[in-house]
């Protein structure tokens, strides 16, 4: 497979056709919007807390194949676990799309990634990681009550 | 001083059509691969390609005539600034303007408008008075305004636009009422193309005895500029946009408003003489160029300017419009592509959106083919909610560009289709 063949799995167009968890949460306890001005891609994430556990996750807004199906995993992989382990799991995304060694090509942390790893051949594309970080931001000023962020 | 490429330049076509091929053998980066694809460079609304006698230039500047200007009495010194007035002297010619020292050289084109901001509309606009631009304008041509009325006091006026992309000229000439200090209008629109019918604009303007600005970034490469012609007060283009290096653009102003102007800003060079009690400001145009200026670049632009006077204009730009109409026909008809602008006059420049796939998603399937390519809200968010999409894919073109690179581009977004099913 090609560059844009690891960049465009299906998983990844199917995500961005049919986002889940997509569209405002009727009672979040937090939310967050994030924004990327460079190429406009803006959305905002919805979380509804229960005690230290993300009991419920949505986003919406607009962007590229990448930020949408980015932030749709985020929410299937998020919802149900404590916070801190979400921040974890930001923490390893955000090493597999830079391209950290460590984690990129760790079979192991890549299992622990689950689905999240089909975003891996971002790496081949750094004009695109903060499309694949943006929900992820997002959902850590949420979590933070930060309010907005901005990928720049 | 700037040789020119002659055997290129000064051959006759073949027929009597541009020669892109010959054209393209003077931009050196033309020569290169992007991801083991020949380079398809379509991003010249954002800057322009340098032909090889710019780079020469600076490179022969530095290697043998770099000294400070308008200081020594040394040889080379002397030398520079001989250079750097006779650049002067050539956008003066390029713009048809009346005087050298109504060329003022600036950063780049957000300068100049910086520059005129700060200067005539500080000591111009009062509280209630107002500043009219265009629904298409760059932000550079928006925020310094707002930053004007925000300071003054003033009021922001907006030309509305229609779906195809063109000004509303009735609503225009409602909005110039007794409270407007300046029009402030770009030439050509960098993310629609159109071209606006400047001429006309200043006319009515005039007529009410309101000073025009046009914001020339994306015509000066294009189209030849006349700015006695036009009439406009205020003139700016960019270097960088118009084959020449960064860091050097111009701010053209007719002598009476830029004598009367307040200076930008102080230092070196724009003094006659200064004491600890007062300053007696140079004349124009070195009022406005404190400091050391870009000398390189300035002797960059002249070369820049050389070269694309050598080509044959009228050529050139039919090149340009066989380009656009290439592009717009092929693109046209694909399924869920929607074409953003359709004026009645545009430069070679297409903005389209295609249903399902951002913008940014063919900006990278096209950057695997190397071809360059805007993706995004292209400095212009305003018009882009104007046009209710967030984003659109922007293919901007320079006599240098092929119809084998339009194929391209077309193929790519085929590609884009493929992949997003």
């Amino acid at each position: 497979m090609d560059d844009l063949g690891e960049l465009y799995q299906q998983v990844i167009l199917d995500h961005n056709r049919r986002p889940r968890h997509f569209g405002k949460l009727t009672a979040p306890s937090r939310s967050a919007e994030g924004h990327n001005p460079i190429c406009g891609d803006h959305i905002t994430v919805y979380v509804r807390t229960d005690g230290d556990q993300i009991a419920e996750v949505s986003f919406e807004g607009s962007g590229c194949a990448i930020s949408r199906a980015s932030a749709s995993l985020m929410t299937q992989a998020v919802s149900g676990k404590p916070a801190q382990e979400a921040e974890k799991l930001f923490r390893d995304f955000q090493a597999m799309v830079t391209g950290d060694p460590a984690v990129a090509t760790g079979a192991r942390e890549v299992e622990r990634l689950g689905k999240l790893a089909a975003l891996a051949g971002v790496r081949a594309f750094p004009s695109r990681i903060k499309c694949a970080t943006l929900a992820w931001h997002a959902l850590h000023a949420a979590l933070s009550e930060a309010g907005s962020v901005s990928t720049e | 001083m700037t040789p020119l490429n002659a055997e290129t330049l000064l051959a006759a076509p073949a027929a009597n059509r541009f020669d892109v091929a010959r054209v393209r053998e003077d931009f050196p980066i033309l020569q290169r691969l992007v991801n083991g694809r020949p380079l398809v460079y379509l991003d010249n609304a954002a800057t322009s390609q340098k032909p090889r006698t710019v780079i020469e230039a600076l490179n022969r500047y530095y290697s043998m005539e770099n000294a400070n200007v308008h200081r020594g009495v040394h040889y080379l010194s002397e030398q520079a600034t001989a250079a750097y007035e006779r650049a002067r002297r050539r956008v003066q010619r390029f713009l048809h303007a009346r005087d050298s020292s109504e060329i003022i050289f600036v950063r780049g084109t957000t300068e100049a408008i910086n520059l005129v901001a700060n200067t005539y509309g500080r000591s111009r606009v009062r509280p209630g008075d107002e500043i009219v631009v265009s629904a298409m304008e760059h932000p550079s041509y928006i925020v310094p305004w707002q930053m004007l009325c925000e300071a003054q006091g003033g009021r922001l006026r907006v030309i509305p636009m229609n779906d195809a992309g063109d000004l509303l000229l009735d609503e225009y000439e409602r909005l110039l009422n007794p409270r407007v200090r300046l029009v402030a209008v770009t030439h050509v629109s960098n993310a629609l193309g159109t071209m606006n019918p400047v001429k006309e604009m200043i006319a009515v303007a005039h007529a009410r005895g309101i000073p025009v600005l046009l914001d020339g970034a994306q015509a000066a490469p294009h189209r030849e500029v006349d700015v006695q012609a036009l009439d406009c007060d205020f003139y700016t283009f960019s270097g960088h946009k118009t084959f020449g290096p960064t860091g050097i653009g111009i701010l053209y102003g007719k002598a009476a408003l830029l004598e009367e102007m307040p200076p930008f800003q102080g230092g070196g060079d724009m003094i006659r003489s200064v004491t600890f009690e007062r300053t007696e400001y140079a004349p124009i145009p070195a009022k406005f160029e404190a400091g050391t200026p870009s000398i390189a670049d300035a002797i960059g632009l002249e070369a820049a300017i050389d070269y694309l006077e050598r080509l044959d204009r009228p050529l050139m730009e039919a090149h340009e419009a066989e380009l656009l109409r290439h592009a717009t026909e092929a693109l046209a008809p694909i399924p869920g592509l929607r074409m953003i602008g359709a004026a009645r006059e545009k430069t070679g420049l297409v903005s389209f959106v295609l249903d399902g796939i951002h913008a940014h998603d063919v900006g990278t399937i096209a950057d695997r083919d190397g071809i360059a390519l805007r993706a995004g809200h292209h400095c212009a968010q305003p018009v882009m909610e104007r046009f209710g999409v967030p984003a659109t894919a922007r293919a901007s073109f320079a006599f240098y560009n092929t119809h084998e690179e339009i194929d391209a581009l077309v193929a790519a977004v085929h590609r884009a289709r493929q992949i997003f099913g």
